[in-house]
């Protein structure tokens, strides 16, 4: 028999709480629509995700119905295109994104992810074709994102590739410039990439994948915060006992919604990502569940220690309530899209150095942050292989999402609306490390990637 | 199958009368009931058999909310299952 408080606690949690289910997300191999005439390869990839997907948005309706919790998104996840196309060059790649993007309005889904390349060891001629085309297919579409993997623990990191992406971020930069440079909020530079992470913007389906899986991605910032507020005064290890409790049920709902969605599109279910996602709305912030344990702001010293308690108790909670966990699974910490972040940016209490330390015990990396738009492109190179560096040495995924914004200075804002959020431009270290982005080549594997 | 009805608002006459006579237009078979008044706030949590349910389980949802809607009441209408996974192992 259903216990009343049980009954009154879930009701809360959805209700005051903002627990939501953040997206369902299909992967969906293209490998078999590969081909030599682009055209042929366009028709084959919309048919084939439109038919795939073609009621993912109704199916998630249907749930959302049933169990009367909210589930944001609805997003299909792609093989990365730079596999379909080693002859094509980057006007073909750019017909193909704009394919996707008419795929995903056809089917309805706010995003669509999978253009990217994975390149952890070097680039094919197919995957630097793609790569150049990236500022302008992001400039072109609106539900594309992209993402690169240019590291891993195993392959270590190929420092040509991160040399291409300050200049990619720049460009995409500059071409979406009238819309505060929104181009880059699509755009993940990667290490240890997950094949199945079913979040924006790096989200794509994995060669090693199946043809069509369906993964969720929980959320539940807000419940989170709650719980421990209602805890009061306890010491740190009963905080990380009621951070389990609350995300395994949070999880749990995932795993529901996930079987249930696998079942109902007659597709095999992938995995439940564990990750505490925010978003911009009040209530809704890792920021202030760090807060709520006792910090004055995020961003202040004991932060990364309150972090990383948060995100070991969010794995240990979440993973006995799933069968499958994957994806990034970790407390996220984008700056635009989470409330408390944003105050604390502004405030000046969380700075770019103190998120590179707090992405070393946490999902993902260094994310949604806007910098000054005149910021070199050596400058955001070396931002990004200091952040790479810390997954490989780590043996964790780790990004770079940052948002040069054109024509915007420290103290500005940039607004990108909806999910994405707002945030505050927040100063770069201004000396050079472009000698050093300069030489290329290959930074070796670590030694204890060799385990064998 | 099941599904529990919970209703929240500001109590007036004839709520109960108004949800079960819903439920049972549609097919709903109450199974339990726990209702309490707290001041002027009603809360009340209705168990229903939703095997017989003469329209599809989306519809129902919708025509609860609507009733609350009209009533001055929040009512939301969810599968039991939400409540079994969340708090069962």
């Amino acid at each position: 028999m259903l216990n009343i408080n049980d009954i009154l606690e879930t009701i809360n949690m959805i209700r005051e709480e903002n627990l939501d289910i953040r997206t369902i997300t299909m992967g969906i191999s293209l490998i078999d629509c590969a081909g030599d005439d682009i055209n042929a390869v366009c028709d084959r990839v919309y048919d084939k995700i439109t038919t795939k997907a073609a009621r993912l948005v109704s199916v998630g309706d249907d749930i959302e119905k049933q169990y009367g919790i909210p589930i944001v998104n609805r997003r299909v996840a792609v093989t990365p295109i730079s596999i379909l196309g080693g002859r094509f060059s980057s006007e073909d790649y750019i017909k193909l994104a704009k394919t996707l993007d008419r795929a995903a309005d056809t089917l309805g889904i706010n995003f669509i992810g999978g253009y990217g390349a994975l390149v952890q060891k070097g680039c094919t001629v197919g995957d630097e074709q793609l790569i150049e085309s990236i500022p302008y297919a992001l400039a072109e579409t609106e539900r594309v994102c992209s993402s690169i993997n240019v590291a891993s623990t195993k392959a270590g990191i190929n420092m040509d590739a991160i040399r291409k992406m300050g200049d990619i971020i720049v460009k995409t930069a500059a071409l979406t410039a009238d819309r505060d440079s929104i181009g880059c909020a699509k755009f993940v530079v990667f290490a240890n990439v997950p094949e199945d992470n079913p979040f924006m913007a790096g989200a794509f389906h994995g060669v090693s994948e199946p043809e069509c899986v369906v993964s969720v991605g929980v959320s539940g910032p807000g419940a989170v915060a709650s719980a421990i507020s209602r805890v009061g005064d306890c010491d740190l290890t009963a905080i990380a006992e009621t951070v389990k409790k609350t995300a395994f049920k949070i999880t749990r709902v995932g795993q529901l919604v996930a079987f249930e969605a696998a079942k109902r599109l007659g597709v095999p279910f992938g995995i439940v990502d564990l990750s505490l996602a925010p978003t911009p709305a009040i209530g809704d912030s890792v920021a202030h569940i760090l807060e709520n344990m006792g910090l004055e702001t995020c961003g202040c010293p004991g932060t990364t220690a309150a972090l990383a308690l948060l995100n070991d108790a969010v794995k240990k909670g979440g993973v006995m309530a799933s069968s499958h966990v994957g994806g990034l699974s970790g407390a996220f910490i984008p700056v635009s899209e989470d409330a408390g972040m944003i105050h604390a940016a502004r405030i000046g209490a969380l700075t770019l150095e103190k998120l590179e330390a707090m992405t070393a015990v946490c999902s993902v990396g260094l994310d949604m942050i806007a910098i000054p738009g005149d910021t070199p492109a050596a400058t955001i190179c070396g931002i990004i292989a200091d952040e790479i560096s810390i997954g490989v040495a780590n043996t964790k995924t780790t990004a770079v999402r940052v948002i040069p914004a054109v024509g915007k200075k420290v103290g500005d804002e940039v607004v990108f609306g909806g999910l994405l959020g707002s945030a505050p431009i927040m100063p770069v270290n201004t000396y050079s490390p472009a000698k050093f982005i300069a030489r290329g080549g290959r930074i070796p594997a670590p030694i204890h990637s060799l385990k064998n | 199958m099941k599904a529990v009805i919970t209703v929240t608002g500001k109590d007036n006459v004839g709520i109960v009368a108004k949800v079960a006579t819903e439920c049972s237009s549609m097919g709903a078979n109450i199974i339990d009931i726990s209702q309490s008044v707290l001041r002027e706030y009603f809360a009340m949590i209705v168990l229903v058999d939703i095997d017989g349910l003469s329209c599809a389980f989306g519809d129902f949802v919708d025509k609860m909310s609507a009733l609350g809607d009209a009533n001055g009441l929040r009512i939301a209408t969810m599968h039991e299952d939400i409540f079994n996974s969340m708090h069962r192992i």
